[in-house]
């Protein structure tokens, strides 16, 4: 085995400070809270009027989803880590608090959120752990650790009726009830205004290197499957203009063996740290070459998400792509009619998304075949019978 | 109907007749052989794994295509009988407990694998396939599927789904939502329906996980996409001895906040070290007031690795006693105790009734002395074992169900440990689910208006409230009764508990 000098970070396990604060927002809190008894009263008022709200917690991810119109509701004020536990794995903050600022705590105690969620907006612009949840959108390593989803353990919401609702818990296994702390990820905040989340976190792996390899998509999608199949720690793949790159992460013995591995069998090249960390950042944040040069090469092009099974063979696809997730997610800048993406994209087994678009159009999701939109309707009612909350943002009908 | 069946014979006599009707519609679409009907036939459906609740079903489907599956739900919707969806029967809260007037609709024979893809490490079964027979089929491509319940032998992948099953695996590889991609099947209206998808993420809300662990009262599923894991090349066990549950509390504390993420970690008190000792001779350390198993998976390098530091954790944490597996043999000797735990307690008591509550680790020993107190206020012995890396408490209440007063006892016993876990800070059902057996306990979890919630999700997916119908929630009147023959400590077990 070649002892070749590896770049790999360890990553320091510094045992601080620890949080222990009152534990989470329910029911009675809001009284005993004029921040969330004013989101309260705003949510109970724009009900009694029949009137719209648009939530709104830093704004980062503002040109993200269908339109929606309405008075805002600023979650930004509901702020605060109520409580973090490393050895539990488990941190519940308020919708409002800055996720820069619950990756530094994490941080602090080795930790951090495994789905690496992304930071958008302009310098400077923080985005909050409400928004992040409601969008249900992660980074390089929702492919081997997980998405938002499969961290959140519990949520306290408000619903449609001004009524403070808390599901799910603090613990890793929980059965009790309907999973509804979960429905909000992703939903756009067209159910209810998350008050308060509990995530699951993760110990960042002690070691982390990147390698990349030349080769065309086919061949790209390939290699990467058959590398995950070995149990090689694999947590990030990336495929642009005929480079694949591979992110491992794992135990020091773990990723320096696979490296190595790689390195002798298939002859990849191993990228500098700060390079591959910089590369996997600016995809995570869309930061990227391949983002900047996509909007600039194609000024008029919508920014597409395809989400397919991982495995299926490259897509025909009318613009400049890049695959992430393994394959799982392609993305595509594209002037061609929403139709034909969508129809690309349904006929692989997935769908097409728009992600940014110069201008935003009724079409943001794909449609649904009549027994989910019946069922998305009936949803939407049981939360939010007036229908104040977000109208549009996921669907123009909800 | 509900006059009628105030009256009892008339009541038997409608029931006859609607049995004959419901028959009839279901005739034409199963063939006589698959539709139970006769008493003796749909006795052995009375139940599932949680025996002190029965009812014997009206009548029994057993469809062999989804398709029929489809049409048994059409039927059932049009005459508004409500449905109960049954897998293998392990179910440890009686989620498949039959309705009186309802079709019992038994999935066990949809259990074809369609499709493994070792490349793309997925497997795509119906939902009648055994936990353990996807692991078989995956096995060759040197994949396996990683949530294992201790029925996995037994229990079928659609059960899983309807109950979110996790396992001693379950800190490391996650529950069954982490593991399933897709599911397809009906609604209560019988239409076909799909959930998730293998491309991560489907359109629109995710309505995967309110699937997932919804006890079969949302939908059913009659197809599942599962993720594969590939099979780690080694795994080691350490058993650690401790001379106070606290210490090995803390131990597993001390293992999470040095970074580590065992592949299993679990914990047994000493009653029931001696339980399981005497049982299958695993091995245990007898001396120890509580032992810990505590398991790292990976190659080579990692497990060697792993387990030299989880070594070091245990002993900076004060192990009186560490034994690291030397081959695979003394690996499986080690689980085999703990594996056996349920077995074990029923040697050593007629009955066991057992508990399934999940409390913030870091409550452990205080949970464990609250216990200890019970054991005296209700006069019955209690061992446990506890999922130590996630919380998950299964504490055996040892008793004797023909002695009437014991079972009471016992029921006030178990709703004492889940009353109390929810005050801690857990949560009433971590791994069984609520079915019939938590209905009450749900009453201190939710408030009115979570509940209230909970059944306007129920009707959004089946409006007229015939999948599953009376099990998981509590209605609010349900709730009222036992808070008022229900008093704890002194007060309404529900007016100002702090949830979570």
């Amino acid at each position: 085995m070649a002892c070749c000098p590896l770049p790999i970070c360890p990553v320091s396990s510094a045992l601080r400070r620890a949080f222990d604060r009152p534990a989470m927002i329910q029911e009675d809190t809001a009284a005993a809270d004029p921040v969330l008894q004013r989101l309260v009263d705003q949510v109970r008022a724009a009900q009694s009027d029949g009137r719209a709200l648009v939530i709104r917690g830093g704004g980062t991810k503002d040109f993200y989803g269908g339109a929606a119109a309405g008075e805002p509701l600023q979650t930004g004020a509901l702020q605060g880590i109520s409580s973090y536990e490393p050895s539990e794995m488990v941190i519940t903050a308020r919708a409002g608090t800055p996720l820069p600022e619950i990756e530094h705590v994490l941080a602090q105690r080795g930790q951090h959120l495994a789905f690496e969620p992304p930071h958008f907006g302009a310098a400077g612009a923080e985005g909050t752990v409400g928004g992040m949840v409601a969008a249900g959108l992660a980074g390089p390593a929702r492919a081997g650790a997980g998405g938002v989803r499969d961290f959140v353990l519990g949520a306290s919401v408000l619903n449609g009726r001004g009524e403070l609702l808390r599901f799910g818990g603090q613990v890793m296994k929980n059965v009790a009830g309907y999973d509804v702390s979960r429905l909000f990820v992703g939903s756009m905040g067209v159910l209810g205004v998350i008050c308060e989340v509990s995530l699951k976190v993760l110990p960042i792996a002690p070691a982390r290197s990147t390698v990349e390899l030349s080769g065309k998509q086919a061949q790209a999608l390939r290699q990467v499957h058959e590398w995950t199949r070995r149990a090689l720690p694999i947590s990030a793949s990336a495929w642009h203009e005929n480079t694949l790159r591979v992110r491992l992460d794992g135990a020091l013995a773990a990723v320096r063996a696979g490296t190595a591995r790689l390195v002798e069998e298939f002859g990849v090249g191993i990228i500098e740290q700060d390079a591959a960390r910089a590369y996997w950042n600016g995809l995570r944040d869309q930061q990227d070459a391949f983002f900047a040069s996509g909007r600039a090469a194609e000024p008029g092009a919508t920014l597409w998400r395809l989400c397919v099974p991982a495995t299926h063979p490259p897509l025909d696809l009318p613009g400049s792509t890049l695959l992430e997730w393994h394959g799982a997610q392609r993305w595509l800048f594209s002037s061609a009619p929403p139709a034909q993406l969508r129809e690309i994209a349904a006929r692989a087994g997935g769908h097409a998304s728009v992600f940014r678009a110069p201008q935003r159009g009724a079409d943001f999701l794909a449609p649904l075949p009549a027994p989910l939109e019946r069922i998305h309707r009936a949803l939407k009612q049981s939360f939010d019978p007036a229908g104040i909350f977000n109208r549009g943002r996921l669907y123009p009908w909800l | 109907m509900n006059s009628e069946l105030q009256d009892e014979p008339r009541a038997a006599a409608a029931l006859v007749a609607r049995q004959a009707e419901v028959l009839e519609a279901l005739s034409a679409i199963l063939p006589a052989q698959a539709l139970l009907h006769r008493r003796e036939e749909t006795t052995a459906y009375e139940c599932d794994g949680l025996t002190a609740y029965r009812q014997v079903p009206m009548l029994v489907a057993l469809p062999e295509s989804e398709a029929q599956v489809g049409a048994i739900l059409q039927a059932c919707h049009a005459l508004g009988v409500p449905v109960v969806a049954r897998g293998a029967g392990t179910g440890l809260s009686g989620g498949a407990l039959p309705h009186r007037a309802g079709v019992t609709l038994s999935l066990a024979r949809l259990q074809r694998i369609l499709r493994i893809d070792p490349l793309a490490r997925t497997a795509l079964v119906q939902c009648g396939v055994r936990n353990l027979a996807i692991s078989e089929a995956a096995a060759p491509f040197g994949l396996y599927y990683a949530p294992d319940p201790s029925s996995q032998i037994a229990c079928t992948i659609g059960g899983n789904v309807a109950e979110n099953s996790g396992g001693v695996h379950c800190l490391k590889y996650g529950l069954t939502l982490h593991n399933v991609l897709h599911v397809k099947g009906f609604t209560a209206l019988g239409e076909a329906v799909e959930f998730g998808s293998e491309a991560l993420e489907a359109p629109g809300l995710d309505l995967l996980p309110l699937i997932v662990g919804s006890e079969g009262m949302l939908a059913v599923v009659t197809q599942v996409s599962v993720r594969l894991t590939p099979k780690p090349q080694l795994a080691r066990c350490i058993m650690a001895s401790f001379d106070s549950i606290e210490a090995a509390g803390a131990a597993t504390a001390n293992i999470i906040a040095a970074g580590i993420i065992p592949a299993g970690l679990e914990l047994m008190d000493r009653p029931m070290t001696a339980a399981v000792e005497s049982f299958v001779q695993a091995g245990y350390d007898l001396q120890a007031a509580a032992l810990l198993l505590c398991e790292s998976d990976g190659t080579a390098e990692e497990v060697a690795e792993e387990i030299e530091r989880m070594c070091g954790v245990l002993e900076r944490s004060g192990a009186t006693k560490i034994e690291v597996s030397r081959d695979e043999a003394q690996r499986l000797r080690f689980w085999s105790g703990r594996k056996n735990a349920f077995p074990a307690s029923g040697r050593i008591s007629p009955d066991y009734m057992c508990m399934d509550s999940t409390i913030p680790r870091r409550r452990l020993a205080e949970m464990l002395r609250a216990i200890e107190q019970m054991e005296r206020t209700y006069g019955l012995r209690c061992v446990n074992v506890f999922h130590a890396g996630d919380g998950n408490l299964h504490p055996l209440i040892l008793f004797d169900a023909n002695d009437p007063d014991q079972l009471h006892r016992c029921e006030r016993f178990g709703a004492d440990i889940l009353e109390t876990s929810v005050r801690l800070g857990g949560t009433v059902t971590g791994e069984h689910g609520v079915g019939v057996e938590k209905l009450n306990s749900m009453c201190v979890q939710f408030s009115p208006a979570e509940r209230e919630q909970m059944f306007a999700i129920k009707r959004a997916f089946d409006p007229e409230g015939l999948l599953n119908p009376g099990k998981a929630i509590p209605t609010l009147q349900r709730c009222a009764e036992y808070g008022k023959m229900h008093v704890h400590h002194g007060m309404l077990p529900f007016a100002h508990l702090p949830r979570f």
